[in-house]
């Protein structure tokens, strides 16, 4: 059993999105986002399987994370610097089932790179979703720069950057933090810790027991969330917005969570964690504990339940069918876009 | 026209700049109430203030990734690197990210980025202070490297990798700042990035070079036209995307080629230069294309006769134009 995740029965108490300012509706909105992206996610693994998508890599056990945070943040109005693990967020945020099928199967109409980068390098222009590379941890000191830009022109716009807690052992992560802290930039960072880094564990990769603990040094405030909990995230993630907009600058927010497939298509996490472990955490499968909140603050009923998934595999089906319509980028698309003007 | 030295038209091409356009600032490290190491950015604090002449941490990967975080949000950074030797560091974030931006978004997201960093030899600087790193870059599609070694152009040069939409590597020369002199205009001008400079035309042979390596080759230019060989000096000013073009026409006339760079021998910028001209140009050689460069060996040193071994100078540019004539 992984010593550093909690394995806590606690939940927020029915109800408790009103108390931080979410609408009924919302709430229900945000349960629906989880299933989507559930479903996207299932439907992609079974793309993989069959040859059509080349590589797999989803956000399953980090719904609750990704969609709490999303529901604090403005699309399109916020800078959002995401990381592969990040689709129920980019999802929740204004990307489609469409363009995400569409980006795992690399065709053209791929709005993240039109079949350029592996799937889940998710970028959009018009929803400030700023393109990332594969190393995570690079795009940190971006984070701070956008961040800075928008601080020289007295915006109130936050940045969002999100990591994995691997990314938080690279030299890039602290020279960001660092500036972050120095300048008090309106920056969000938001650490999804699943507690591997691939096969490594939290504790050969963090000599500290919370990643959140490292923020004073850099004077900032650090959280530490349950990230199976969308509501108690986007309290966090909201506190953290109100706070960078009152010009308090950043805030470090540690979402504890688990992945509940292997890495991703490339990988065999049996290898290294142990099929009980992954059985505990799948009691805490967001979705499952979500589905039971919203039914214990009577949003939500066996039947509602069954027409929510019902209509989200209905829209993966359509985008699917979709997506595998779409052609390929043409060849000649390999010389565009080296320079300006190319 | 003003004599200027190369760091006075660097410094009149920042501040020609960032009175133009409000979204050029400055960062790195000591460039704010020290005026950089070089103190080629004098004054710009006392100007424009704190806000946009910022002194940053000592982390050339964060002065580059976060320069790249502010130009993908509307400013236009000139990073300082203060040496080029310590841009090692950030060649993730220049090569990976900066330079890849574009391409991976197909034309989403880009970074109009300027990087500076002094570079080269012949100053004591030992292994850290004296290397050429060109190299690294002009292997990365996405970026655009130029060298000047005319104070002219490196004013013009410094306004146009500002005004560029893509990432710009700027290296100068940090023992040319104030041994190279020139006219240098008042007010706007631009050097295009892109075309390179027949610098002396000649009739005899081409020498190829960029950087202090110019201001040497011309003087061994001169030397050599007492001794009746009419030299002809290509200055390269933009080593990546290589204007072929230039230097294939002067081969051609020529039909000899000598290219000279301060960096190692083996895999140095002028070894492209000199398979451009094999592969282009080879039923026009009257002799094999020559190079002049660094040993290879890891960096200069710092005692006196073993740089001076190290670094090219006017008498081995010299030694090898005879040599190529000769041949």
């Amino acid at each position: 059993m992984l010593k550093d995740q909690t394995l806590t029965e606690a939940y927020t108490t029915p109800g408790r999105h009103r108390e931080v300012g979410l609408s009924d509706e919302q709430a229900l909105e945000m349960y629906k986002k989880m299933v989507l992206a559930r479903t996207i996610d299932e439907r992609v693994w079974t793309l993989g399987r069959m040859g059509k998508v080349h590589f797999v890599l989803t956000s399953a056990g980090h719904e609750a994370a990704q969609v709490g945070a999303a529901f604090a943040l403005r699309p399109g109005y916020d800078w959002i610097l995401p990381y592969y693990r990040d689709l129920a967020l980019v999802l929740t945020l204004g990307l489609t089932p469409y363009e995400i099928m569409v980006n795992f199967l690399g065709r053209r109409d791929d709005p993240c790179s039109r079949g350029r980068q592996m799937p889940v390098h998710w970028s959009a222009r018009r929803l400030n979703i700023v393109s990332g590379s594969s190393p995570v941890g690079t795009q940190v000191p971006h984070a701070a720069g956008v961040a800075l830009a928008c601080k020289l022109r007295r915006e109130d716009r936050v940045t969002f950057v999100s990591f994995g807690e691997g990314a938080t052992s690279t030299g890039d992560w602290h020279e960001g933090m660092n500036f972050a802290g120095i300048h008090q930039l309106p920056v969000i960072f938001f650490c999804e810790n699943n507690g591997y880094a691939i096969s490594v564990p939290y504790h050969k990769q963090v000599a500290c027991d919370n990643v959140a603990d490292r923020a004073p040094a850099y004077r900032m405030a650090g959280v530490v969330v349950d990230g199976m909990d969308p509501i108690a995230t986007y309290a966090v993630v909201k506190a953290a917005v109100d706070r960078a907009e009152r010009g308090e600058g950043p805030t470090l927010i540690e979402a504890k969570t688990y992945r509940l497939t292997p890495h991703s298509s490339a990988d065999d996490d049996r290898t290294y964690r142990s099929r009980e472990e992954v059985e505990a955490w799948r009691r805490r499968d967001p979705i499952v504990l979500f589905k039971k909140y919203l039914m214990a603050s009577g949003l939500l009923d066996e039947e509602l339940d069954r027409q929510i998934h019902a209509q989200a595999l209905a829209e993966v089906d359509e985008a699917t069918d979709r997506a595998e319509a779409c052609p390929y980028p043409d060849i000649s698309e390999l010389y565009t876009h080296v320079y300006a003007g190319s | 026209m003003a004599v200027k030295t190369l760091i006075e038209a660097i410094r009149d091409a920042l501040f020609e700049e960032m009175r133009r356009d409000p979204t050029v600032i400055v960062l790195g490290e000591d460039v704010g109430y020290r005026g950089g190491v070089f103190r080629a950015t004098e004054g710009l604090l006392q100007e424009f203030g704190a806000e946009r002449v910022i002194d940053t941490p000592l982390a050339e990967s964060a002065i580059v990734g976060i320069a790249i975080g502010a130009a993908v949000n509307g400013f236009r950074p000139v990073a300082e690197i203060q040496f080029a030797d310590f841009i090692v560091p950030a060649i993730d974030q220049i090569a990976n990210e900066a330079a890849r931006l574009r391409y991976r978004s197909a034309g989403e997201w880009w970074c109009p980025l300027v990087i500076r960093a002094p570079f080269g030899g012949g100053v004591h600087g030992g292994l850290y202070h004296s290397q050429s790193v060109e190299a690294y870059f002009t292997h990365v599609p996405g970026l655009k490297v130029v060298v000047p070694s005319s104070p002219y152009d490196a004013k013009g040069l410094l306004k146009a990798a500002i005004r560029d939409d893509d990432p710009v590597l700027y290296f100068e020369h940090k023992k040319a700042y104030r041994l190279v002199k020139g006219e240098v205009p008042e007010g706007d001008y631009i050097v295009p990035i892109g075309p390179a400079k027949v610098a002396r035309p000649g009739r005899h042979l081409t020498v190829i070079a960029y950087g202090l390596m110019t201001t040497y080759a011309l003087e061994a230019a001169e030397r050599a036209a007492a001794e009746g060989i009419d030299v002809e000096v290509v200055d390269l000013l933009t080593l990546y995307p290589p204007d072929k073009k230039t230097i294939l026409e002067s081969v051609k006339k020529t039909s000899r080629a000598l290219v000279v760079y301060e960096d190692n021998l083996t895999g140095g910028f002028g070894a492209e230069i000199a398979a451009i001209i094999a592969e282009e140009a080879f039923p026009y050689l009257d002799a094999p294309v020559m190079r002049l460069a660094g040993p290879d060996v890891p960096a200069m040193p710092y005692a006196a006769p073993l740089e001076e071994v190290f670094m090219v100078n006017p008498e081995k540019i010299l030694a090898k134009i005879r040599q190529l004539a000769a041949y």
